[in-house]
Parts: structure tokens; sequence; C-alpha cells
């Protein structure tokens, strides 16, 4: 085993060119041939890069999917998002438990299957949903669990247990998932039949100022969710110093309810690479990266192959779009499972091979991102909008949506409505028109822009889509008359304690204290006074935390105990203004029936 | 050269350029209670206690440059509020027994408790089992007192500059962890210093303790911060 360590690592570490900043990449490629990166490996691949032990464990023990103890020749990863328990999780997780004759978080002896939970995986309007070694397996039944765990057990290669087909690019020999699009609503921006390379075409033939000026009249914003500007992020990064800028896509889709950009991915990738083309150019950057959540790793090679092809047809590379001395190129950095990576800075961290963590700022990206050099992080779909505005025009762009939300966006519908999928909507549309177009009008409330964003009831339903109103990043989560929604903020709050990184004490210590005082008052024992604390905590947490995980983690109570209060109302001992945690009678029940007495728990 | 203008809770203050905020409202004698901040370290702004109030937002002042014509709130009811819970966050979340700890008296966690008049923390404690690890020849560190600040991260390294100490794990179960090999070769002063630069006792040298009397140590006679009131 020892020796097999040290090949191992010694090879993959070669493969990497002993480069330190391809930490995760080498992580990666050990486990899958190891089983696991266990400390002896750790140890192992330190000294090779000379690193210190710590560096290697802390990236290692930082990310969902890398693991120190084995996790199974095949590692199933089951989401437990809560739209994956309204389509039935619980039998389908009891399913797997039975067959396989495991718990979640265990491996079998023989080493052959682990099970284990993980937080959304983008397939929301198709669950319940796991992920087996790269291969997604959608719309899971008991019956169907039973069909794959016998499969694992004959030996199957995880892509040899896909019976189904996807839809679109999804059923390319280079992909072969079975994962359907369901884009049930086309609009003028994304979905259309562009011809590759024309709008690079056009940036090259304008000055980089002028494509900037251009994105900027389009009033194009952030479509992560954040909605900073994106002409003005391309301007201070075209206007900061650096002897090389970086164009990243952010493409590591987190927020749990989005699935709009695994979707941009495969159907439009030539539309995105276009767009990071266009803003290379306009920042004066040469190098593009692409990164990629860790759960998307099963379009990995058709992506490749798409950049092969733009490659060949020179629209990038070596005087990409045909402009000489313009020579821009898109590699694909892989993640490996944390949602905090979906922030810019924790993302180029990783990009980097380390931990997730964000960065302090000042300094901004913008200035010094990705190596410490200048660096614009966009979003998947905010860079398919600047493709069509070049093409198109600002004007065009400006035209749709409101004043302060310009265009249109991607939706990822999910939950309790007819039809879920993908919906390009303008900006302004109401939760009610969204409703009706999904046929979800039962709805007692829908999650807009995913657990970070707001749970809403029908008083506001009448409200716009746009970022000065209902802002969503995509995630739209409908939830219909029976679901119990405190369940559904357990599950959220559940989620942000596992994904917070831990650096700063109120989002660490505060969530999980969240979490407790919430479990408090659904087992029936709070009072008022524990939702007036619970409150004011959430207050401190969201202004004292040091990036958007820890300032919005605390909204799903928030929000909820603005909107639903009368679900907690309902839990807490109104007469009472303190219920005890400890039960006396329940403690010394044992060692009374021990000793013969009966206790007399009145005097006490 | 004090070429910048700016205030703290209405104080003109004045400040050279590239200073923090903390490191000007120093110079000024205005205390913003710090913990994770060490003079000389590269900021982290993990505690987050020395959050401010700059144009109607918060950060932390440990981080962020101070700029000409900033307006900093301070001492405001809401901040001081906020900076306590997370005293008192920090409380819960470890297994801190002040009076057998060795740095009872120098601790600054514990000089922060009596300087916010923390007498119950607001959240239920929360109890974790955490590893003492005395595995090293010259330290030992016990996570149980551990505030995560990153001290010993960011300001002790090997010769050839590789981490000492590093964070691993993440969110609640983050926690410092040391490369035993490295850790083995600390001389004596570098694990003094790895020592003193944690601000609770989670950091302790081996074979020494306990050496200044009650009455003598840090924190004994005056409350942390008013060194820079004075």
């Amino acid at each position: 085993m020892g020796t097999n360590i040290e090949t191992t690592v010694k090879h993959v570490i070669e493969k990497y060119q002993r480069n330190k900043t391809r930490l995760l990449d080498i992580v990666r490629d050990v486990q899958s041939e190891l089983g696991c990166v266990s400390d002896e490996t750790i140890i192992k691949i330190a000294k090779e890069l000379n690193l210190s032990k710590v560096d290697v464990e802390g990236v290692v023990t930082f990310y969902h999917f890398f693991s120190k103890t084995p996790v199974g020749k095949y590692a199933v990863y089951l989401n437990n998002n809560p739209t994956a328990y309204l389509m039935g999780r619980a039998a389908v997780a009891k399913a797997f438990e039975e067959e396989i004759g495991i718990s979640f978080g265990q491996t079998t002896s023989d080493g052959q299957i682990g099970l284990f939970d993980t937080s959304c995986i983008g397939m929301n309007d198709q669950e319940p949903a796991a992920i087996i070694n790269d291969v997604i397996f959608t719309n899971l039944t008991p019956d169907k669990v039973k069909a794959l765990v016998k499969d694992m057990k004959n030996g199957l290669s995880a892509q040899d247990m896909v019976k189904e087909s996807g839809e679109g690019n999804n059923q390319n020999e280079l992909i072969k998932a079975m994962v359907k699009n369901n884009i049930q609503r086309k609009g003028p921006v994304y979905f259309t039949d562009q011809e590759a390379g024309i709008g690079l075409k056009k940036a090259l033939s304008m000055k980089p100022e002028e494509v900037i000026e251009e994105i900027k009249k389009s009033n194009l914003r952030g479509r992560g969710g954040a909605g900073f500007p994106t002409g003005m992020k391309w301007e201070f990064c075209r206007q900061a110093e650096g002897d090389r800028k970086f164009m990243i896509c952010n493409a590591d889709e987190g927020e749990p309810g989005t699935f709009k950009d695994r979707v941009l991915l495969t159907e439009k990738p030539e539309m995105l690479f276009e767009g990071m083309a266009i803003g290379g150019y306009a920042v004066g950057a040469e190098n593009g990266v692409l990164y990629l959540r860790a759960e998307y790793m099963y379009m990995k090679n058709y992506l490749e192959n798409v950049l092969k092809t733009l490659r060949e047809k020179n629209i990038l590379g070596k005087n990409a779009g045909g402009k000489d001395g313009f020579n821009f190129d898109i590699t694909i950095q892989m993640g490996a499972g944390a949602y905090v990576c979906g922030e810019e800075s924790a993302l180029i961290e990783s990009a980097e091979g380390k931990r997730g963590e964000p960065r302090n700022r000042p300094p901004f990206p913008v200035q010094k991102g990705f190596m410490d050099l200048p660096t614009s992080v966009n979003n998947v779909e905010t860079y398919c909008s600047a493709t069509r505005i070049i093409v198109e025009g600002g004007d065009w762009f400006k035209k749709m949506g409101t004043a302060q939300s310009s265009g249109t966006k991607v939706l990822s519908v999910s939950g309790d409505c007819k039809k879920p999928g993908i919906y390009e909507v303008e900006f302004g549309t109401t939760v009610q028109t969204l409703l009706e177009m999904v046929e979800g009008r039962t709805a007692k409330a829908v999650q807009v822009g995913g657990p970070s964003g707001k749970c809403i009831g029908k008083k506001d339903f009448g409200k716009r889509i746009c970022y000065d109103e209902l802002a969503t990043g995509g995630s739209m989560m409908i939830f219909g008359p029976d679901r119990d929604l405190l369940d559904i903020v357990h599950n959220f709050m559940e989620f942000f304690v596992e994904e917070s990184c831990g650096w700063c004490v109120p989002c660490r210590a505060g969530n999980v204290l969240l979490l407790n005082k919430l479990e408090t008052i659904m087992a029936g024992k709070g009072t008022d006074k524990d939702l007036t604390e619970l409150e004011s905590w959430c207050k401190i947490v969201k202004s004292m935390s040091r990036c958007g995980l820890g300032q919005t983690s605390p909204n799903p109570i928030e929000s909820t105990l603005q909107n639903f209060r009368e679900i907690y109302e309902a839990k807490v001992q109104k007469d009472s203004d303190y219920v005890p945690s400890f039960d006396l009678a329940e403690a010394v029940k044992a060692s009374c029936k021990a000793a013969g007495r009966i206790p007399n728990l009145g005097e006490h | 050269m004090s070429d910048i203008k700016f205030t703290i809770d209405g104080k003109e203050c004045s400040a050279k350029s590239g200073q923090t905020i903390v490191e000007a409202a120093k110079d000024n004698g205005v205390y913003i209670p710090t913990l994770c901040h060490f003079d000389g370290l590269k900021p982290a702004g993990t505690c987050r206690i020395c959050t401010v109030k700059v144009g109607g937002r918060n950060m932390a002042a440990c981080t962020t440059p101070v700029t000409n014509g900033m307006v900093v709130e301070n001492k405001t009811p809401e901040l001081e509020d906020a900076r306590k819970a997370i005293i008192e966050m920090l409380f819960v979340e470890g297994n801190h027994m002040c009076p057998t700890c060795e740095k009872s008296g120098n601790c600054e966690l514990q000089a922060l408790g009596y300087r916010y008049l923390m007498m119950v923390p607001r959240f239920p404690f929360l109890f974790p089992k955490r590893a003492v690890d005395a595995s090293s020849p010259k330290l030992y560190i016990d996570k149980n007192r551990c505030v995560q600040c990153l001290r010993c991260v960011r300001g002790v390294t090997s010769a050839d500059g590789r981490k000492v100490f590093g964070l691993v794990m993440r969110g609640g179960h983050a926690q410092i962890s040391m490369d035993n090999e490295l850790v083995a070769q600390l001389s004596d002063a570098e694990a003094l210093k790895a020592m003193e630069l944690c601000p609770v006792g989670a950091i302790l040298r081996k074979e020494v303790g306990y050496a200044v009397p009650i009455g003598k140590r840090k924190y004994d006679t005056m409350p942390i911060g008013s060194d820079i009131e004075k």
C-alpha cells in the first residue's frame, strides 16, 4: 500500500508539472486512484510539493468531494435539497440504505459502495437525483434504486448504468447523460441560434473601450445574483495595472434550486466562451478560466471538445477571431464541492489550489485577483448576455426589462408546479405571472433566489422579479399548500452550517446557534422570547459576517419570521416564558428504577 | 506624514497613507476592540470584533484602509452589543474554563469579556468535544480554548517559509491543525513566540507555566485597551 501511495502521488504530481496551484486536480486524481486521501497520502503530497502538511490537509478537508476515508468504488451522492424531498427523496434514500445495507455517511465493509448526502446538484427539476462516480441519475424511484444497486453489485461502470437518454447535447457521445433540459420558455436573448463567432468578430472590429461602452449602455448586471454592473467591472479591470489579466467564468452554480447555468453550459457553450473572449478583448486579458462545479464533471469532456472546435475555427487561440495579436484561450478548472466558492474571491482562491475561503477586500479581484493579477469574474449567463448584446446592441437589450434591471433572466423553476424547468422571462415579470406560466397556482410560498434569498407568501406574489424588488440569481422554488415550511427552513439552515467556510466567528458559530434555536422551537420547547431572540441573532450574524454567505444565511429564518410568523407562533408555548430543555423526571428515571424509589419532583 | 484626515465618533483624527482603521485609531488614542489582530501580522478579519460602520456599512476596521474624509462610527450601542455578542459566541463555541487556564489574566478573550461586562452569554453553550494535541515536544494545543484567530497560522512559519499551523475542515468543524514535523523543528524562542501570538490559552509551551503571579498579570489592574486610551 505504501509504495502504491508513493507511486500514485509521484505520477499524479508529475502529470501536473509539480504545480502547487493545481492542488485540487492533484487531490482529485489521487483520490480517484486510491479511493481516499489518507493522512499518509497527505504527508506524501505535501513532501512532493514542498508544502506543509496542513496546507494539503486543509484542502482535502475543505471540499465536500474529497475524503480522508474510503468513499467506495462507487461513491453515491444523493441530493438533499428540499425539492428532492418534495419529489420523494425519503423513500429513495431508504431504498439506497436497504439495498446497499449501510446508512448515509458509510462505506460498505468490502469498500465497494459509499453512500453520502450532498447539497443541491443542479437537477432540481428532475429530483430525486444522485451522482455516482461523476455520472448523473435523475428522477429516481425506489425501483430504479434497486436496479442501480444491483448494477453496482454486478460491477457495471457508472456510465453503463444509465438506461435513459437525456435531451439536447446531453445525448452527445461525450456526455451521454440522462439529464433533461426542460426548456419551457425561450426568450429573445439566450436560446437563439446565433452563429458562433459573429459576436466576437463584431467586438474585434470595435475598440476595447467601445465594447465596454456598449455593455455599459445595455445596463447589463451580473446574473449570478449580486447584480454588479458588468460594464463597470470590465472597465475597472481594464484600468487596473497588471502584466497579465484574467477572465474567469463562475460556473459554480451552487445556490440550491439553481440549474439554469447547467442548461446554458451544455446547450450554449459557444455563446458563453465567445462572451469570455469578448470580455478578454475588452479588458485586455488573454487567459480565460471556466471554474466548473464538481457536480458538473459529467459535461467536462464535452466542453473541452467545444473549446477544441472553437480553436479549430480560430475563434479561440492565437490571433483569436482573426485579430492579429489577440491570443485568447480558455482552460477549465474543476471545483470540488463547496458552495462558498460561488463567492468570487473564494472561487479565485480555489482556482489557485487552496481552500475556498473568501478574501478580505480591498483589494478587489479586478485589481488583484487570480495569481494577484487583475481578474474579472462573471457568471455563465452574464457572458452569454454580453455576446448577444454585442451582436444586437446595448439599446436592444435595454428595451427589455425594467429601468434598473434590463434584459431577460433565465429562471430555474422547481418544486410544486406542473412544469418545472427553465424559463427565460423579462425582468419585471411578477411572481404571480410566473406561477401561472409554470402551473403552480396553488403555491403558498415561493423561495426567490434560493436559501440566501427570500421566502415570500401570497401577499407578495404581485411583486416583480428584478434586482430592486425580488432579486434572484435564478432559483425559484415553489412550495404547495401542504408543505411544512419549518422543515424547509431547517434544511436550509443545515445547508449553511455545512457550507460556512469557518473563517469568521459570526458565520461559523452564529449559524450553528440559529439552527439549534430553530430546533428548540420546532420541538415545541420555545417561547415568545425565543422568537425575539431568533430575530435579533439573525441581525447580528447578517451584519457582522465577512462575506455574502454569512450576510445572507439567516434569510430563511428571517424571511419566514416576517412572512409566515404564524408557523412559529403555533410552535411556541404562549403562556410561559421559560421551557426547560432538561427533563428532570426523564433523567432520574433509570436510577429511580434501579433504587426502587419513586421520584418526588414536586419538591424541586 | 499625516496626510489623511478622518473622524471616529466625531473626533478629528489623522492617519498615514496605507494605515488600516485599527492602526490609525490606535495612533489617535481611540480604542477599537480587536482579537485576531496582531501588530505586524497580515490582517485576517476572522473575529469581526473590530467591526465599525463607515458610510452606513459595517466593515472590519483591521482590514479596511483608512481614507481621507472617512467618517467612522465606533462606539454606537448597536456595534457594542454586536461585538459583545461575538465575544459571547466565542465563549459558547469552545470550552473556556478560565480559573484553571494558564493564560488567565493574560488572555485577550477573557479581558474582552470583562471590558464588555459579559455576565452570562446570551447563547446556550455548545460544549463541543475538542482534542488536546500534545504530540509535539515543545508545544501543546488545547483546541477547547482556540478562537481560530489564525494568528499562529499567519505568524509562525518554518525556515523555508512553510506553514507550521493551518486551518482544516470547514464551518463549525473548522479547527487549527499543526504540521508535527515542522513544529518539532521550532527553536525554543519560536515556540515561545507561537505561545505569545495566541490570544488565549490554546497554544502553550510545555514544561513551563504559571510563572506570573496573580496581581502581576497583563490585565489584572487595567482593562484591555486602556493603554491605547491613555
